[in-house]
């Protein structure tokens, strides 16, 4: 063999060892830290494991949003128009939180009730997750706003 | 009048752009020289027209034109004047004018600053940049239009929304633009030397300087938005591994592999291929960007409203600049003439390390920023990769590059004895451990305190080693002190450079892995008077008030933080309501220490009375900010080096 041929061979057997352990890597990883998206309506209709984490994603329902004395704690439902579900959240929700408005929150469901450790913030009013436009459209609730988009531009 | 002919000019530019790369392209295949130097003029005039189109929308913002439908979107006449001209880019249509226009100051550079080029080389460079900036012209031209004109026009504009009303974000963009666009550079070098068939030394000495500025920025621009983040959502983090955030941190981990193996190049006439390669992949990792963030295909918590059909323009323009230069190296590549040998222990097999281990880097965040669109599109439901995924995948993968990194500068060229090197540096082995261990107690010698005081331990390794080099270098504490002072000053800026960013990084990763390991978070219900604990002091709310504010009505708590009993720190966060567009924002109130950062939001007025207050502990977080700074600061200065300015010397010297 050249040592031309060599330092290749040497190079792509190395090469091949970092793919090889960044693919093992990203595999466990994945394996135990994907968040899987439901609707409400899928918790509603599929088992889900109390110890799995997950994104809920919809409608923050209308007059729903109740604090609890001290302010710490918010209650509101999430809805796809369809069913919705009982979330609870300890924080301070972003500031553009807002009944009536898209949201997707990440934590646990259990008995009924979804414990937020995550309330996603967004920059944009006229933002949907695609997630909830999707939950939406899966329910039948969706309704076109593109032709109120065009009145006014987006960012 | 002024936005109809910065409309005009812009409608110019485009065929300017395309007249500057067909007379490039086929002047240079012709040897013809009247035809390559009228591409250069096209680049100047091209350079002219961005800017006459930009200055007009900037003018039109400043003069609050709300016949512009941008401008009455985007802006609102009772706003700051700062936050009137940031308004320009703070906007899609704006912001890729703002693109093209760093796009074309940059070819317009090469033209003004490349006398000494290769006339080939800078006539294709010319070219490759015109396509590109063709390409993103007809974008906004027929998509993204910020000359649009409404029939009536309203009274007052719907203003800017209020979280980008701030100066962190002001220069945020336009910092995250100059580290894209400068990609483009080494896009068009590359593409430039892969027609011509050619990659020495002289071509790397050229492209080093542009993919280094442009490194700067990106560096700058990423930190500037994470700090952003940080103080101004009120969420107490600063990084949360978010599409749009990977958008921007791909193309600099390939742009920083770049750099390095680029220095192969220039060095030892080695990696050729791969350089190339690297240089397509990085600027189509910043195009990748513009579309993830720009399209919206993907759930951020920073997306913002979007229109698929722009986002299908930009797919096509990265299919294009991808899959087309992909192929052209396909073909090319093989004829490229193989360089140097060295042994896997030696500075190129280092750098190759590096190299290595940062695309796998790339390649990893790439794959979990993509891969929920995969899984939708198998028909696998909708999922998300976030934050644990990242860790468990990026800190495995950043060791052994930190590690090396310390090692890195003191092998030699060709092939290096790396027990030598490591018993040279016995000292910096000892002070790593004793830091390792002194972190490990002092945070409680627990089981779970390794990982901090491993990664500390990292942190100290990197900036002893890192200033070993220069120690080495000057000889000091070996020789006598004139010749240690004359020594220093041999030393090449480069060098000084590299020392700069390496240390800058340690720096970076105490604060990391200071706030990563220590931080506290306290949230309560607090009435004036009332004090709550956090880390080593006790916050009192002493007042709260109404402040009113130019476009915003605010509510202000003002927080006494006591120390042994002692007031240490005043801070008065903010909750405000703005007007137009009518929306709440927090403004959080920070006080800085080496040590830590306190960190204060205040919320609502709670249904029982009071406020909802969220106090944060964020040890050690101003070294991340510092570090990143140090980092940039290497860069630049590395950037002044005299081998940059000279440009592209006879021949290749070796050094």
């Amino acid at each position: 063999m050249t040592p031309r041929k060599k330092r290749r061979l040497m190079m792509l057997l190395a090469g091949l060892v970092f793919l090889g352990g960044a693919a093992a890597l990203v595999l466990t990883a994945f394996q135990d830290n994907i968040v899987f998206f439901h609707s409400p309506t899928d918790l509603k209709t599929k088992q889900v494991s109390a110890k799995q984490r997950l994104r809920i994603g919809g409608l923050v329902e209308d007059g729903s949003v109740k604090k609890d004395e001290s302010g710490k704690t918010v209650h509101f439902k999430v809805t796809d128009l369809t069913n919705s579900v009982d979330v609870s959240f300890t924080g301070i929700l972003p500031d553009l939180f807002r009944e009536g408005q898209g949201v997707v929150a990440e934590g646990h469901f259990a008995n009924g009730l979804f414990t937020a450790t995550d309330v996603l913030a967004k920059h944009d009013e006229n933002y949907m997750p695609p997630e909830v436009a999707e939950a939406l459209k899966k329910s039948g609730q969706w309704k076109d706003t593109s032709a109120q988009k065009q009145k006014a531009p987006d960012k | 009048m002024i936005t109809e002919s910065g409309h005009f000019a812009l409608a110019l530019a485009l065929f300017v752009a395309l007249a500057q790369s067909g007379l490039g392209l086929y002047g240079a295949r012709r040897g013809d020289d009247a035809l390559m130097r009228c591409a250069s003029g096209a680049a100047v005039a091209l350079m002219l027209l961005t800017l006459v189109s930009f200055g007009a929308l900037t003018y039109a913002y400043v003069v609050s034109d709300f016949s512009l439908v941008n401008v009455a979107t985007n802006s609102h006449s009772a706003k700051p004047m700062l936050y009137k001209i940031s308004g320009v880019w703070g906007n899609h249509e704006g912001s890729l004018l703002l693109w093209v226009t760093i796009l074309a100051l940059f070819a317009g550079a090469v033209v003004l600053f490349g006398r000494h080029l290769p006339p080939l080389l800078k006539a294709r460079v010319i070219a490759v940049q015109g396509l590109v900036a063709g390409a993103f012209l007809a974008f906004i031209l027929f998509t993204s239009n910020p000359f649009m004109r409404l029939a009536r026009p309203p009274l007052d504009g719907n203003g800017l929304n209020p979280l980008l009303q701030d100066p962190g974000l002001a220069f945020h963009p336009p910092f995250l633009y100059l580290g894209y666009v400068g990609f483009s550079m080494a896009f068009s070098f590359a593409i430039a030397a892969l027609i011509e068939g050619r990659v020495d030394a002289a071509w790397a000495r050229w492209v080093r300087p542009w993919t280094l500025a442009a490194w700067v920025f990106l560096t700058l621009g990423i930190a500037l938005g994470s700090w952003w983040a940080y103080y101004e959502l009120g969420w107490g983090g600063w990084w949360y591994w978010d599409p749009v955030e990977n958008a921007s941190f791909m193309p600099w981990l390939a742009g920083t592999a770049l750099l390095h193996s680029a220095l192969v190049v220039e060095k030892r006439d080695a990696l050729k291929s791969w350089t190339i390669l690297l240089a397509i992949l990085t600027f189509s990792l910043s195009l990748l960007g513009t579309f993830l963030v720009r399209s919206g295909v993907i759930t951020s918590v920073h997306s913002f409203a979007s229109d698929p059909g722009r986002g299908m323009f930009i797919l096509a323009m990265l299919t294009a600049v991808a899959g087309g230069s992909l192929t052209l190296y396909a073909f090319r590549a093989p004829a490229l003439k193989a360089g140097g040998l060295f042994a896997p222990l030696s500075r190129e097999g280092g750098l190759l390390l590096n190299n290595l281990l940062l695309s796998t880097a790339a390649g990893t965040v790439l794959l979990g920023t993509l891969y929920p669109l995969f899984v939708d599109a198998l028909g696998g439901g909708k999922v998300s990769v976030g934050a644990p995924f990242y860790n468990a995948v990026f800190v495995p993968i950043m060791i052994p590059l930190v590690a090396a990194m310390a090692v890195g500068p003191l092998m030699t060229w060709k092939r290096t004895d790396l027990l030598g090197i490591l018993s040279r540096m016995k000292f910096v082995v000892a002070a790593t451990l004793l830091t390792g261990i002194a972190v490990w107690v002092l945070a409680g010698g627990r089981l779970g305190d390794l990982a901090s005081a491993g990664g500390m331990a990292l942190a100290a390794w990197l900036f002893l080693g890192s200033l070993w080099e220069i120690g080495e270098r000057s000889m000091l504490f070996r020789a006598s002190g004139p010749e240690v002072v004359a020594r220093l000053k041999q030393i090449p800026l480069a060098a000084w450079g590299m020392t700069l960013s390496h240390a800058g990084l340690a720096i970076m990763i105490v604060g990391i892995v200071g706030s990563s390991a220590w931080m506290e978070e306290r949230i309560q219900n607090m009435k004036v008077g009332e004090t709550a604990k956090l880390h080593d002091v006790e916050i009192r709310l002493d007042s709260v008030s109404e402040v009113p504010g130019p476009n915003y009505a605010a509510l202000s708590g003002t927080f006494v933080l006591l120390k042994d009993g002692k007031e240490y720190q005043r801070l008065s966060p903010e909750r405000r309501q703005y007007r137009q567009p009518p929306r709440p924002t927090s403004e959080t109130a920070i006080h800085s220490t080496l040590l830590g950062d306190y960190y204060t939001v205040i919320g609502e007025e709670a249904p029982g009375g009071g406020y909802v207050t969220r106090f944060y502990w964020q040890p050690l977080i101003a070294w991340m900010w510092a570090g990143a700074l140090i980092m940039s600061l290497g860069g630049l200065v590395s950037l002044f080096d005299r081998r940059h300015r000279i440009g592209a010397p006879q021949g290749s010297r070796k050094s």
